[in-house]
């Protein structure tokens, strides 16, 4: 029996993670994800969970000990956001490329300078290549489900990579909202006994985690990575699946929302896919035929089925939440544009940066986009492939 | 040197997954010039054997003689030929 609770999403995360029970939680406090933190270490003083609880001294120390937990044999979840996520980086590598199914709580947030303490993209869209699969939640219901999620998808033995599961800061992660929670025992089946593999702690059978790797055996390691990391598509999905019959939520890859008649898409991430479904219903109910794609797993990035979804499409309107300075837009953007080039005939497609330090988005700008887009497809050519929402010029 | 595995034959996430397994790496072949003894001009002194940095002169300890080289692992240094007081040994460029 589901129960419906108000919660925001930093607390839907530390539900999660109590009913996930992991044997290590490392973290250190970032905002707008300390409150999530703080949260699951009430249910460790509580006795509520079994999870040793590390406290560290920065960032980097909270995944290195994450590694260190991961490598002994222990289900293992950290929290960060932003300037976090950033002092992370050399161990985000490290903790793809050993193969650890580590999960991470991401609260977007964007990335001093000037220091900022609101959402865009910026964090987890640097980390876009380290090699962790990245889970995009549109409210606090699908922090909770996703957080649920990627520790199955993580664990999978066809997978053992880290997972992150983001949420757009403040937004998501302070705004209280009606969340369906499944029991414990529930979750507890779900997601299963963990299973470790190679476990440092396993003294009868040592192996050496992170040794010197020079030019003559890198790049297979590399190339095996590459290839570990394009196959957990059909594992999301298949956990997605199963998920979806326990919960009666449905996940995919992509969601698409409105979409099949639609000449015009938008795609985004994150809560803006709340703001645009809003949009779409308002210009729907006008006769304007538009629809959304709703990117959910970035990382690896779901060609295929954003290709599928857009194909069809006469222009497509791409929202970036994360700059990427002296590129060709965003790196949603450059994903999205690239998968369609293959196509016989392809959408016309633009770009535009938002929300950039938590600038708000309203529907009247994702309207204004519908009709730039469609503006671009009545004169049949794009001459201007990157444009601002919301900005003062 | 060891045949040199494809991308699909090696444990995941670079583990090493046997102890002790440096011994099967040959660092030999990082030598572009090999020692080469003349038993006929060498006394048996174990300088080179004392001086040689990767412990690879080869002697027999009951006999008291000079054997030779661990060609899988000498890096072709040359000390050896340098600190040699009868010229026994020469350095031979490798191919």
């Amino acid at each position: 029996m589901a129960r419906v609770l108000g919660l925001n999403g930093n607390a839907a995360a530390a539900q999660a993670m109590r009913q996930i029970n992991p044997h290590v939680v490392a973290a250190y406090p970032i905002t707008p994800q300390t409150d999530c933190v703080e949260r699951f270490a009430e249910f460790v003083s509580e006795g509520l969970v079994d999870t040793e609880f590390v406290t560290v001294e920065s960032e980097h120390s909270a995944l290195s000990a994450c590694i260190g937990a991961a490598v002994a044999g222990g289900r293992v979840i950290t929290a960060t956001s932003s300037q976090g996520l950033a002092l992370m980086w050399e161990m985000l590598y490290i903790a793809a490329s050993m193969r650890l199914p580590i999960v991470m709580m991401v609260v977007n947030r964007a990335l001093s300078g000037n220091i900022n303490i609101h959402c865009d993209h910026s964090d987890t869209m640097g980390a876009r290549d380290a090699g962790w699969i990245q889970l995009f939640s549109e409210n606090a219901q699908e922090v909770y489900d996703n957080m649920i999620q990627a520790v199955k998808v993580a664990e999978d033995m066809r997978v053992r990579l880290p997972v992150m599961v983001t949420q757009d800061g403040f937004i998501i992660s302070h705004a209280v909202e009606r969340v369906e929670m499944l029991e414990d025992e529930e979750v507890r089946i779900f997601v299963g006994s963990y299973k470790p593999l190679y476990p440092l702690l396993d003294v009868r059978n040592p192996v050496t985690y992170g040794p010197l790797d020079l030019f003559d055996y890198y790049f297979e390691h590399k190339r095996s990575e590459i290839e570990a990391v394009d196959n957990c598509l059909p594992v999301i999905e298949e956990v997605a699946e199963a998920f979806g019959k326990l919960s009666g939520r449905k996940y995919g890859l992509v969601e698409e929302y409105r979409l099949e008649d639609a000449e015009y898409a938008v795609v985004a991430l994150g809560s803006t896919c709340g703001t645009a479904k809003e949009a779409i219903d308002s210009l729907r109910d006008r006769g304007r035929r538009v629809g959304l794609l709703k990117i959910r797993c970035f990382r690896p990035f779901p060609r295929e089925a954003v290709v599928q979804a857009l194909a069809p499409r006469k222009g497509i309107v791409v929202l970036d939440r994360s700059v990427t300075l002296g590129g060709f837009g965003g790196p949603v953007f450059t994903e999205v544009r690239s998968a369609l080039y293959d196509l016989p005939v392809r959408p016309l497609v633009i770009d535009f940066y938002y929300g950039l330090g938590g600038r708000d988005i309203y529907v009247e700008d994702i309207e204004h986009a519908f009709a730039r887009i469609e503006e671009v497809v009545r004169k049949g050519h794009v001459d201007q492939y990157i444009d601002y929402l919301g900005l003062r010029e | 040197m060891s045949r040199l595995k494809s991308w699909k034959e090696l444990p995941m996430g670079g583990l090493i997954l046997e102890a002790g397994n440096a011994r099967t790496y040959k660092t030999g072949d990082w030598r572009t010039e090999r020692p080469q003894l003349d038993k006929a001009k060498c006394i048996n002194c174990f300088f080179c054997w004392a001086y040689c940095p990767d412990a690879s002169v080869v002697v027999d300890a009951d006999k008291g003689t000079m054997e030779g080289f661990d060609y899988d692992h000498c890096k072709g240094c040359g000390i050896c030929a340098s600190v040699c007081p009868k010229q026994a040994i020469t350095m031979i460029p490798e191919r």
